[in-house]
Order: C-alpha cells, then sequence, then structure tokens
C-alpha cells in the first residue's frame, strides 16, 4: 500500500485516495479534430520508470494533484497541486 | 484418563511449567503436558513422533523442527466451528483440553492406504499428473481426472461452520520497527529505544528471548537470562515502545509498511468476551530492522524422512526449551559446528549421543565446539555420512559410510540430528526488494542491499556467532534510528558475549544412495533428490519452473527447510554455481495469515458501508423489503397482508396512474453549485443548453464521456441568479461528483464554480398522480396551481402540517409521467416529511410505492436507466435524446460522439415492444426467426421489461439494430438459458401518454 503525499493534508495512506490516469494528457479545444480528441480519449503512454499521474484525495480533501511515481519500484518521487509542476525525479 | 507419566520430560530445565499440569489429546489418545508446551513439545515429552503423513507418497512423518519451519508436524486443530487444518504443533502453544489429530491418511496414522502411493511411486515422479492424465486428448478426461486428483490431495479439513471469532485490524506508526525478539533484536530495539526512537518490536512466541531462550550463553559475564530479562525489563518501562508477543511479521509492502499477524487468542480454548482471535497490524515504520534469524536445512539421505529425524537444533530446542529429551540415543549428522552444541545439550541432558557424523575431514574440527564434544566422549565420526536410515513408523538406526569409501556400518538410534547449514530467514528482507547475495563461507544467499529503509542483523544476516549476532544489533538499532531522524545517544551501551571459533562449514547437499531409494529435499511436499534430477533432465533448467514442475518450495512452510537445498542441488545438476540458479521470488505472507485475519471486520454485513435514508425505519416498519441499490437501502414494494410482492409492486404502480403515490427518492445524488460560471460549466457537461434556464426552473439533463457515451442523467435547478442543485443517478452519484471535480480543479480551474456533495443532507420523496396537487394544497405554504407553479418549476417553500412546519425544497419534475412533485426537506425532517404527506394524501387513496413500482412506471414511460439502457455503450442519439444535443456549443463528448461508426443508421436504437402473448422473458435477445439454425444473428436485447398493470400486457424496453426503422415489426425475445421464446411487436418506447399531457396538468 502507497503512502501518498496529498499536497494539502501531507502523507497518507493509499485507501484514502482514487487513482486518476495520465496527468501529463492536456484536453483539446472545442474546435480540435478528432485525431486530438482521439489521442486524448484513447491513447496512452505505458512508461517504465517516472509516471505522472493524478490521483483524487476522495476520503479526505477531495482535492485532485500530481503525482511521479515509478512503475517499477511503487516509489512516489514528487506531488503538486494541479496548477503547480511536479519536481524532482524528472521522467 | 490421561496417561500420568510424561516419560520424556526431563525433571527439569526448560520454559515449562510442571506445576500446571495440562491435558491434552492426539487422534483421541489422552496425554499430559505443561503449561509452556507448544503441541510438539507435549507430545514428544509422551514418546510421540509420528504425528502425520506426508502429502504425496503418505509416508510416517515426525516433528522435525521447534518453530515456524516446521514441514511435517500440521496437525487439525478440533474445536467445533473453530477447527482449523494444518496448524503447526510446534507453533500452537497447548491450553487444557486441546483436542488434535493427524491429517491425510485413512483409516488410521499408523495403518494408512494412501501409503500404497509409496509403493507405487514409480508411477508418480515429479510432474506426474502432467504425464499421465494427458490421454485421452481433449479438456473432458483432465477434467474427471482433476476431480479425483482434488479429492485425493490436500490435507486436512476447512471448517464447514461460519467462523465465531472475530479479527481486528489495527493502523500504526514507529520510528523503528524491530521484527524479531532475539539477542539481535533485543539490542537494536534498545539500542533505537535510548535514541528516542518509538519503538515496535515484534516476535512470533509467546516470550522474546529469540535462540537466547534456554541456552547457556553468557553475556556481560552473566548468565544470558540476567541479560534478556534487563533488556525486555528496559522495553518494557519505555512508554514510546510498543511490545508485541505471538506476533509474526508476514509482508514487507511499499514505502516500509509491514503486515504483522497478532494470534492474540489462539494460545487459549477460546478468546475471552470482547477479545479478538487475532489481529492484523498494518504498520508504517520509518526504519525496519530484520532480525527474524535464521532457518536450519537439512541435508537429504535415504530415507532422511523416517519420524525420529529431526533438524539438530529443533532436537536442541526441546531440551532447552520445554525440558523434553527428544530421543534416548541419538545420531548427529552435520557440516558445521552448530550441531555439536545441540550435541552437548542433549548429551547433558541424558540422551546417549550414538554418533556424530561429520562431512568435514578431521583438520575442520578444531572449533571450540567440536572439541567440546570430543572431551565428553561422543564418537565423532569425521568424513562419514548417514547413507541410508533404518526404520517403519520411527528410525531404528542408520547406515554410516565414510566419504572416502568402504563399508557401511549400522549404528542403533532413535532420534537422528541433521544439520546442513543455516539459511537467514531473508524473507521480508527479499519482499522489501532487497537483493541478495551469495555467501560462499554459509553456502546460502545472505541480505546484501534494499531500496526501502531496512538493515538485517544478527543470524539474519549471517551472522551466526552471538558476540557478532549483539555487535550488529546495536548497531542497526542506532543505523535505524538515525535514519529515522534520530541522534545516537551519548549512553548507548554495547554488550558483549566471548566469541567462540568455530571451524568452516563445508556444503554438503545430499548423499548418493541406490537407485530408488527416497531422499527428501522438501518434505512437506515430498519432492526427492531424484525429481530434481528428473526435472533438470526434462530441461526444467529455471528454479522457477523447478518449483512448479515438482513442487518444491510450495506448501503451507513454503520450503524454509527446503529451498536452499533444492537449488544448489538443481546448480550441481546443471553443472552451474548456486548464485546462477538464483533463488524462488520470496512473496508474502511468510507464515499462512487466516482469511479471518485478513478481513477483519469487514465481514458479512460489515463487508462495506450500508446507507440509509431518513425514511428506512418507516419503509422496514410498513413490511418493505430493502433492496441493495448501491450502497443504499432501498424498499421493493410495501406487501399488504396475503399479497404477493409482485401484485404489491403492480397494485402500486396503478394506484400512481389513477389517484396518487408517493416513492422515497432520498438516494438520488445532489450536488449544489454555486458561482458565476455555473451556467457555462453546465452547457460544457451536460448535452443541452443551460445558459437559458431561469432562476426557479429545472430542466433534464444528459451527460456524455469524452468517447460519446452516456455517462449520467438527471436534473438541475436554478435556485438563484449564482445557485443550482443538480440531481445525478443514485448509482452514480459519487462518480458524478469525482467527474464534476476533476473538471473544476484540473481542467478548468478558471471557472468560478463550486461543487458540493449534498446527498446526504436532504431527504427526498416524489409525491406522482392525478391527485398529487390536492395532495399538496393543503400541506404547503405556497400556491401550487398550475400556473403559478407549472411543470418545472422550482421553489422554496414550508411544509405545514399541525404544529409541524418544515422548510422544504419543491420540484415540479415527473419521473413516472404523471403530475409529480418532488419534495426535499433536511434530512432531519424527512420521516415527519413522509408521514405528513401520507396524512394529507389518506383522502385521496395515496400509496407508499417502492422502486419496483417505480420501475414500472418508467418502462411504461420510455425513461432510460443508466445501466440495463445507458449501459455505457449507448450515445444519446442511441437513446433517442439526439435531439437535445444543442447545436449551438460545445460539450464534453459531443466530438467523438459524431464518429462515423456512432451514427450509423444499423446502431442498436432504443425501442419498445409489447409482447404479442404471454410474458417477456428475463434476459431476452432479439432475432428475427428463432427457428433459424445456430447461430442465429442477434438483432439486438431487451434492457428492461415488465408487465404493465396499467395497459394488461407484458412489454419491454430494447436495443435494436435500425431500432426506429422497425416500429411496426414483429420479432422474437428469445432466452435460450431459460428456454422460453415470445413473439414481440416493435414500437417507440413511450407507451403512455406519449405527448406528456398528463405531466403539465
Amino acid at each position: 500500500m502507497l503512502l501518498i503525499p496529498c499536497p494539502w493534508c501531507g502523507a497518507r495512506n493509499q485507501v484514502e485516495f482514487t487513482y486518476g490516469g495520465d496527468a501529463t494528457l492536456k484536453r483539446p479545444s472545442p474546435d480540435a479534430n478528432a485525431e486530438g480528441w482521439f489521442e486524448f480519449v484513447y491513447l496512452r503512454d505505458n512508461p517504465c520508470g517516472p509516471h505522472d499521474e493524478l490521483w483524487l484525495h476522495s476520503a479526505g480533501c477531495r482535492r485532485w494533484f500530481k503525482v511521479r511515481r515509478d512503475t517499477r519500484t511503487h516509489d512516489i518521487l514528487a506531488s503538486a497541486r494541479p496548477d503547480q509542476p511536479l519536481t524532482g525525479g524528472k521522467p | 484418563m490421561t496417561q500420568p507419566t510424561q516419560p520424556y520430560r526431563l525433571p527439569q530445565g526448560g520454559g515449562v511449567d510442571r506445576s500446571r499440569a495440562l491435558e491434552f489429546s492426539f487422534d483421541g489418545v489422552p496425554y499430559e503436558g505443561y503449561a509452556g508446551d507448544t503441541l510438539a513439545s507435549a507430545l514428544l515429552a509422551n514418546g510421540v513422533h509420528l504425528v502425520g503423513r506426508s502429502f504425496k507418497y503418505h509416508r510416517p512423518r515426525g516433528i522435525v523442527t521447534a518453530g515456524n519451519d516446521e514441514p511435517n508436524a500440521l496437525v487439525q486443530l478440533a474445536r467445533g466451528a473453530r477447527t482449523e487444518p494444518n496448524t503447526r504443533a510446534t507453533q500452537q502453544e497447548l491450553y487444557q483440553g486441546l483436542i488434535a489429530a493427524s491429517q491425510n491418511r485413512w483409516p488410521s496414522l499408523s495403518f494408512d492406504i494412501g501409503a500404497l502411493n509409496d509403493l507405487c511411486s514409480p508411477l508418480f515422479p515429479a510432474g506426474f499428473y502432467y504425464k499421465t492424465f494427458m490421454w485421452p486428448p481433449g479438456p473432458r478426461w483432465w477434467l474427471r481426472y482433476e476431480h479425483a486428483i482434488r479429492r485425493a490431495a490436500g490435507l486436512g479439513r476447512a471448517p464447514s461452520e461460519p467462523d465465531p471469532d472475530h479479527y481486528e485490524h489495527r493502523y500504526a506508526h514507529c520510528d523503528v520497527l524491530v521484527i524479531g525478539g532475539g539477542p539481535a533484536g533485543l539490542a537494536a530495539a534498545c539500542a533505537a529505544a535510548r535514541c528516542g526512537a518509538r519503538v515496535m518490536l515484534c516476535d512470533e512466541n509467546a516470550s522474546f528471548g529469540g535462540s537466547l531462550r534456554g541456552a547457556a550463553a553468557a553475556i556481560d559475564a552473566a548468565p544470558a537470562a540476567t541479560w534478556l530479562a534487563a533488556r525486555i525489563g528496559e522495553l518494557a518501562a519505555n512508554a514510546e515502545t510498543t511490545l508485541l508477543f505471538r506476533t509474526t511479521a508476514f509482508g514487507y509492502y511499499d514505502q516500509n509498511l509491514v503486515g504483522l499477524v497478532e494470534r492474540v487468542a489462539d494460545h487459549l480454548p477460546e478468546p475471552p468476551p470482547f477479545v479478538p482471535r487475532q489481529r492484523l497490524w498494518h504498520v508504517r515504520a520509518g526504519s525496519v530492522v530484520l532480525a527474524s534469524g535464521a532457518l536450519e536445512r537439512g541435508i537429504a539421505y535415504a530415507g532422511n524422512d523416517l519420524p525420529g529425524t529431526m533438524l539438530a537444533s529443533g532436537a536442541q530446542a526441546y531440551v532447552t526449551r520445554y525440558g523434553v529429551k527428544p530421543g534416548t540415543r541419538a545420531v548427529f549428522f552435520a557440516n558445521n559446528d552448530s550441531a555439536y552444541e545441540a550435541a552437548s545439550s542433549l548429551h547433558d541432558a541424558g540422551v546417549v549421543i550414538a554418533a556424530i557424523a561429520d562431512a568435514r575431514p578431521q583438520s575442520a574440527l578444531s572449533g571450540k565446539r567440536p572439541q567440546r564434544a570430543h572431551a565428553a566422549g561422543m564418537p565423532i565420526f569425521p568424513g562419514s555420512a548417514i547413507i541410508r536410515a533404518h526404520g517403519r513408523l520411527r528410525v531404528a538406526g542408520v547406515d554410516l559410510i565414510s566419504l572416502g569409501g568402504g563399508a557401511a556400518r549400522r549404528i542403533d538410534c532413535d532420534l537422528v540430528c541433521l544439520s546442513g547449514g543455516w539459511n537467514p530467514a531473508v524473507h521480508l528482507f527479499s519482499q522489501s526488494r532487497g537483493k541478495l547475495r551469495y555467501d560462499d563461507a554459509l553456502a546460502t544467499f545472505v541480505p546484501d542491499a534494499s531500496p526501502q529503509a531496512i538493515v538485517a542483523a544478527g543470524a539474519a544476516s549471517g551472522k551466526l556467532d552471538l558476540s557478532a549476532v549483539l555487535a550488529e544489533g546495536y548497531a542497526a538499532g542506532l543505523a535505524a534510528a538515525t535514519r529515522s531522524g534520530f541522534h545516537v545517544a551519548a549512553t548507548s551501551l554495547a554488550s558483549t558475549a566471548d566469541a567462540i571459533a568455530s571451524g568452516p562449514l563445508q556444503a554438503l547437499w545430499s548423499v548418493p544412495s541406490r537407485r530408488g531409494a527416497k531422499c527428501f529435499v522438501d518434505w512437506q511436499n515430498d519432492v526427492t533428490v531424484a525429481d530434481i534430477a528428473l526435472a533438470a533432465r526434462e530441461g526444467y533448467r529455471s528454479i522457477e519452473h523447478l518449483k512448479r514442475y515438482t513442487t518444491l518450495g510450495m506448501g503451507t512452510d513454503q520450503g524454509k527447510t527446503s529451498n536452499i537445498v533444492g537449488l544448489a542441488l538443481l546448480a550441481a545438476e546443471l553443472g552451474v554455481t548456486i548464485p546462477q540458479v538464483g533463488t524462488t521470488t520470496f512473496r508474502p505472507p511468510y507464515v499462512p495469515v487466516t482469511l479471518g485475519a485478513m478481513a477483519g471486520h469487514e465481514a458479512g454485513p460489515n463487508i462495506e458501508p450500508t446507507r440509509h435514508s431518513a425514511m428506512h425505519d418507516w419503509h422496514v416498519e410498513h413490511g418493505a423489503r430493502m433492496l441493495n441499490a448501491g450502497l443504499w437501502k432501498r424498499p421493493h414494494s410495501y406487501p399488504r397482508q396475503g399479497e404477493s410482492e409482485d401484485d404489491a409492486a403492480n397494485r402500486e404502480a396503478k394506484n400512481v396512474r389513477t389517484n396518487v403515490g408517493l416513492v422515497d427518492v432520498s438516494t438520488l445524488g445532489k450536488i449544489e453549485l454555486q458561482g458565476r460560471d455555473v451556467a457555462e460549466f453546465l452547457n460544457r457537461v451536460y448535452i443541452n443548453r443551460w445558459d437559458t434556464l431561469a432562476v426557479g426552473r429545472c430542466r433534464y439533463g444528459v451527460m456524455l464521456r469524452d468517447d460519446g457515451m452516456v455517462f449520467d442523467d438527471g436534473t438541475t435547478s436554478r435556485l438563484g441568479p449564482t445557485h443550482y442543485v443538480m440531481t445525478t443517478t443514485t448509482l452514480n452519484a459519487v462518480n458524478v461528483m469525482q467527474h464534476l471535480e476533476y473538471l473544476l480543479q484540473v481542467d478548468w480551474p478558471e471557472l468560478d464554480v463550486f461543487a458540493t456533495s449534498v446527498t446526504e443532507q436532504w431527504a427526498a420523496a416524489a409525491l406522482s398522480g392525478p391527485a398529487a396537487r390536492k395532495v399538496l394544497a393543503g400541506l404547503v405554504s405556497i400556491d401550487v396551481s398550475n400556473t403559478a407553479f407549472p411543470f418545472l418549476a422550482v421553489g422554496d417553500c414550508e411544509l405545514v402540517a399541525g404544529a409541524l412546519r418544515i422548510p422544504a425544497r419543491l420540484f415540479r419534475m415527473s419521473y413516472s409521467g404523471e403530475l409529480a412533485y418532488e419534495i426535499h426537506v433536511p434530512v432531519a425532517h424527512g420521516r415527519a416529511m413522509w408521514e405528513a404527506v401520507l396524512a394529507a394524501g389518506a383522502a385521496f387513496g395515496i400509496m407508499p410505492y417502492g422502486t419496483e413500482a417505480m420501475s414500472t412506471l418508467r418502462i411504461e414511460k420510455g425513461h432510460v436507466v443508466v445501466g440495463p439502457e445507458a449501459d455505457g455503450r449507448t450515445t444519446a442519439d442511441d437513446l433517442g435524446m439526439g435531439k437535445l444535443v444543442s447545436p449551438a456549443k460545445w460539450c464534453i463528448g459531443k466530438p467523438l460522439s459524431a464518429r462515423p461508426a456512432l451514427t450509423a443508421p444499423e446502431r442498436w436504437q432504443l425501442v419498445g415492444l409489447t409482447a404479442v402473448d404471454g410474458a417477456i422473458p428475463r434476459g431476452a435477445k432479439l432475432v428475427a426467426d428463432p427457428g433459424q439454425a445456430a447461430p442465429t444473428p442477434m438483432l439486438g436485447h431487451v434492457s428492461s421489461w415488465c408487465w404493465s398493470p396499467n395497459l394488461g400486457v407484458s412489454i419491454g424496453l430494447a436495443l435494436l439494430s435500425s431500432g426506429r426503422a422497425r416500429h411496426g415489426e414483429t420479432l422474437w425475445a428469445v432466452s435460450p438459458v431459460a428456454d422460453a421464446r415470445v413473439k414481440v411487436r416493435v414500437g417507440p418506447p413511450c407507451f403512455i401518454d406519449p405527448e406528456g399531457e398528463r405531466l403539465r396538468v
């Protein structure tokens, strides 16, 4: 079970959180073409190593935030609010 | 009655209390032991070695160890509903009245029919069932064989009654967790505690001490017991230290989370009131000291499984810890010095040491312990090995050979003590993703480095000499405290013991024997040296493959005594080094953990939370059967005396269309939205337009996922210029809230919108039927006439019933298709509101209705539901709501719902079905001609179906290919499962009042 550092509440047990997928995706603008939407909805990288992802502190402060997690080791390298960059453990 | 004597009990010594005799029975025979015994030590005190039959060959087996590594002594504890299979007799503390039985034998332990397997063993080589049961080809025969194999396999019997005990989980945090309370662990715990760290120390036994229990060693020039008492006292006096007995660390997880299982009451006949049987600890440690000790390994030779064959450390433990002689005349077989200490202990206890066969040459026997044994007159045979054991149900003698050649010499004995060296218990270190390193001197794997904050100390890191163990324990405790941010205390003290000079170990895994003789590597799974050789010849070169092919290292002991021997033999077969073979993966749990401990209190009704509406008690009091709707309980219907549930639901549904009904809709998700940009936000998340919604009005909306499929539906009302309230479906309330929070926090933080779930804060009921307004008119403080409060109006009001005044939100919306209102009140007023509305409606024939009638009413109206119709594969257009999609704006899911595949005319579209005769079967598929040869092309499926009490016919909703173009066609609804087929007529999904006039009156 991971220990996840919520930027607002501090480190908490994984059971308090909900996984939210790839944090590097950017929602296309409304007038984006079909390829842009296709990429946003369906295409995901499956990196071996550091991965930037979204988590929701669903049984806590109910804030979404970003986590950089090493998919090989489960090491949590960094976490940040959605509007701030992740620093440390560069992917 | 009980046999009065314990013939193998020593007059003194060991940690048992000879003043407290305990009666127990094994296979129906009564015996006596003492408080402080394990079941194994009490059996040995009574001379019982034969305790079980082996898994595959049903060979007689005895107690081998005194610890958690026991492969053979697995018994069934008979305690009624508390019966437990595969209990290790070496770990089970004796209690008054304990009843145990041997396993895997019939009709009796000493005469077992299954032992025929042993005589037929050429038929059962490694992987025999992969070879034997492959004919005739095809899965049918394998399934028959499997049935028989499964019945023949297995050891004990699982309990058949519900578990009467309860189990609990605890979450704990500490700076330093020390696993193992032996000399290294105690030294580490004291060192860390003196630095100020919060320490947790756990040990699987009933008392701390580990290898020091009963040992003759001296520490700081005093008996080890003195040191032990001082360290335990020091830790017990420290308020920041938690000491856990009977607690095994079984799993090491991410970020230093360690799972412990505490056997709180397994040493008692049954747990005292309010005490859990076991407790599972989730410990998040700053750093961990692994002081889990080492496990001795055996040596394979012919007949090394006869009862009376033990590991030397096990035999010694019974003498020193329990005051029991495991035999009268012992032969030792060793390749290292530690066995000599065991031999001395047995010798001092009066056991005749008939021989010590040491594989090493005389020159290696210069250590202090062999010298002492020699001086005590024990016959030592250097360069020798046991080649074969004699006996049937108990070892009667062994054949000794000189490894240099020559004839065998028979030596009579009733006990054989083996020592093939020591394997550090690296399991948890390896689970922490720690790397292991092969140590040539120890001929085994030792901890190297871990990416997690764990350090091994003492025997767990390969230190076997007490002075080194203590030094490493202190150092590890200080290192762990430092790693957790503490400064090394100036008062740190080290303890010392005299180093004992030892000769080197000489690796020896097996003794060659004649063909056909069984030399066991893995006692529990009956894996022999020949099995490993065969597997290697057949190409199983990976240790992981070898394990699965031969079952080496599986079972309840997970190969604690056998793994290293097995992989060393594989290395020899393959002609590679042991590190090249490597180890199998160590996975949790280190020892068996009960499912009860894993579940904790989350069992039975507590497996997940239950949500009750404010009107729950009323429903139950009025005869409703409550159904699960997600975590909620909802009433199915309210049957009257002598009425079936179906009849009740039909009566309720009919009454809504003729008079008026009331249904509890508190379970709908409710989300308050406030802010300047709510209308813009709603425009983006719903397919229809929201910037045109006036204050005091509500609107139905549909949400899509980004891929264009329908996600959820519901209504949103505008209560004020910047204040809205959204409802969601019951099952999707959490998902919708999460979706909105994601959009507002991650994608569109610039929008001024705040979303708050208020599902729990409001109780809600829907009042539906032609008489709804008459019921309400006498009850609410506002004018509810059609002109003052038209369809889709929203407003605050008060319910006035006698002295009762309840603040309420009133919504004029309809799910049933009748004139209807939803009344939302603060949750504390829910039941009062419900009863007030029913009282006001009594004169108009009001009846409460449940979810079954609600479902019938919505099917009659052709309303879709998330789940049956909006099943994650349907678009808004599929569900007939294409016109709802506003062309004037963008919304989530709109771009991708325009994909050609999602707009093709042959897509499955929502239609209504009317049975021509009979009733539409459950889970039916739609076909044109059921007489067609299989596979019959499926045109669609029935998504919802019911008997319509208002139409007097069976109806349904269906998703049908090109459905809208098929109105008027006749198809068949077929269910191969129910063997039913019914002719159905296709039409529009709405069966009643398609113009919607009733709800606008």
